[in-house]
């Protein structure tokens, strides 16, 4: 019985990681996404700043889920949303005001951050706390893998850097759109089309095995 | 192998025409362009269209072994994009970026969208629009042609490293002490310097070390021999250059001296060999006829509005990517009239007919005519 429940909680864990990645599978989020991910300390720290509000509004909406009536469900889930975001707000300009400053309005827009409402309102106002943690907790990581896999290849290409430390020498010839939202679009869509083509390989694959043991 | 019987409607019309030989064609005119450009620009030129064109069809192959992609190398239609990319880029761009052009061209400009014939926009100016915007100081680098030394020796920035930027080719050419140079596209001389360069020096490039591309009177060759061949449609260089003149003209005569002769404008820059080679891709362009010149006439006033108005010195890349993507609106708009159901020829309330040759061909409206009388006839009710 417990080892069910563990292989539960691990499956809701690693459904946000990877079946139902929030960047490459459900698109959602996609302002952040495409907007702060010119380097990859700005993806992380938007990713870490997405986590935190997701996993604690997740939590707090859960342990409310009886008290709320159904008519204002969705003002309560902004009150505690913005609430954290706030106190995220706060965090990120005491520890670090130049990175407050890269992230601009973006740290206050995920107060409107399609995941976070979609998890609170498709997960966590039906699921015990436990179980919300352990699925925001997944979809946060998941979220943060997608910026990072964006904001790493446009931080290569448009700086010639990894985390600000240079890879190529001196003589590196930034590519410039990649810093301008169109390379935002070309990253997305190059990985998209990645994880695509991975998917219907893995179908044909299935396809064939399957094939084969009917056979 | 026996012989297949194909039962088909009409009309029956057996045309030797094949995408391939289209597509051949195109490439044997745009080899004596190619030719020229190398003169004037010696190894670097010629290292620049083999590494574009190389980068072209290796990206096709990609994608054609992929799947999922129409078409095949033997269709000639990744080497025109290729050859064509070429040209446009300043025979000095760096050879790793060539690449990068290239295989953009083919990967986003026609991979994407499903292979030949299905491309919304040209695949070379995808190509071209993507390394403006990636390395938008390389392609506003150009260098003088008929330097002395251009057939042994490479202009420095073609063969920067891969990843790396290319050498600064002013240094090099204060060492190769030519009098009476600046280092600008006869363009961007008339956008940022106010100098113009004479319209008839343009036209066959040969006059001096200018920053030009191939001959526009030898594009135009080369053109015509594609159209009288019919292997390209007249109207749209027509409607292009037409319509790009008058403009031009119109703004000369109304704005006075400060801007320059409509000649200027038709012979600088990237305009004609745009107008001959690059809006003419059938893909690209509409069908019918009445687009065509819609289409065409788009194209020039937008480039000419885009080299007055823009940030940039040359807009005829940007004019027709947007007219490639009105197409689609252009052909709907446009569609011909079949033969009896045009407005002109619509029955009129109480016409009447006499039975004369003429009236034959009226057939349809004149049964639609009398169905009218039918019901004109009708006891009226109460």
């Amino acid at each position: 019985m417990k080892d069910l429940s563990q292989a539960k909680n691990f499956d809701e864990f690693m459904e946000g990681i990877w079946r139902q990645n929030p960047v490459f599978v459900m698109v959602l989020g996609m302002c952040p996404a495409l907007a702060v991910t010119v380097s990859a300390v700005n993806a992380l720290a938007m990713g870490f700043a997405t986590t935190f509000v997701l996993v604690c509004s997740c939590l707090l909406v859960s342990l409310m889920r009886k008290l709320v009536p159904k008519e204002v469900r969705i003002a309560t889930y902004i009150v505690i949303i913005a609430t954290f975001v706030t106190v995220v707000d706060y965090i990120i300009q005491a520890l670090s005001l130049e990175l407050y400053e890269a992230l601009g309005a973006f740290i206050q827009l995920i107060v409107v951050n399609c995941i976070i409402l979609g998890r609170a309102e498709a997960h966590a106002s039906k699921h015990p706390p436990l179980t919300a943690i352990t699925n925001a907790l997944g979809m946060g990581i998941g979220f943060t893998i997608g910026l990072f896999a964006l904001g790493g290849v446009r931080e290569i290409l448009g700086a010639g850097k990894f985390f600000g430390v240079s890879l190529f020498g001196a003589n590196f010839q930034p590519w410039v759109v990649m810093v301008l939202p169109p390379g935002g679009f070309f990253v997305l869509g190059a990985w998209l089309l990645l994880f695509a083509a991975l998917k219907r390989r893995k179908e044909a694959h299935l396809a064939a095995s399957g094939d084969g043991h009917g056979a | 192998m026996s012989a297949l019987t194909e039962i088909r409607s009409a009309p029956h019309i057996k045309s030797p025409r094949s995408v391939e030989q289209i597509m051949r064609n195109v490439v044997f005119s745009l080899l004596p362009v190619c030719a020229f450009f190398v003169y004037q620009y010696g190894l670097s030129a010629a290292a620049s269209i083999l590494v574009v064109t190389a980068a072209c069809l290796l990206t096709e192959r990609l994608f054609v072994r992929l799947g999922g992609q129409a078409g095949d190398l033997s269709d000639y239609s990744a080497t025109i994009t290729g050859v064509l990319l070429g040209l446009t880029l300043p025979p000095g761009f760096p050879l790793w970026m060539g690449f990068v052009a290239g295989f953009t061209a083919i990967a986003l400009g026609k991979a994407l969208f499903g292979g030949i014939g299905f491309n919304v926009f040209n695949p070379a100016l995808v190509g071209r629009a993507f390394v403006q915007a990636a390395f938008p100081a390389a392609i506003a680098t150009y260098t003088p042609s008929f330097l002395p030394g251009r057939f042994t020796e490479f202009i420095p920035s073609s063969l920067a490293w891969p990843l790396m930027a290319p050498a600064d080719t002013a240094a090099w050419l204060k060492g190769m002490q030519l009098d009476a140079w600046t280092g600008a596209t006869p363009l961007a001389k008339w956008k940022f310097e106010g100098t113009l360069t004479d319209a008839g020096d343009l036209l066959t490039s040969l006059a001096g070390h200018m920053a030009v591309g191939p001959s526009p009177a030898l594009i135009l060759l080369c053109g015509a021999y594609l159209a009288l061949r019919r292997f390209m449609d007249w109207r749209i260089p027509a409607a292009i250059l037409g319509s790009a003149g008058l403009t031009a003209w119109l703004i000369y005569a109304i704005g006075g001296p400060k801007y320059p002769d409509p000649f200027f404008m038709l012979f600088s820059g990237g305009l004609i060999l745009g107008a001959v080679y690059m809006a003419t891709d059938m893909a690209t362009s509409p069908v019918t006829p009445r687009g065509m010149w819609v289409y065409g006439g788009l194209i020039g006033v937008l480039t000419v509005m885009i080299r007055y108005y823009g940030g940039l010195p040359e807009g005829v890349m940007y004019a027709i990517l947007i007219a490639n993507a009105a197409t689609p609106l252009i052909e709907q708009i446009t569609q011909p009239t079949p033969f009896g159901k045009g407005a002109s020829i619509r029955a009129g309330r109480s016409a009447s007919y006499t039975l004369h040759p003429d009236y034959i061909s009226r057939e349809e409206a004149a049964a639609k005519t009398s169905k009218k009388r039918f019901f004109k006839n009708k006891p009226k009710k109460p």
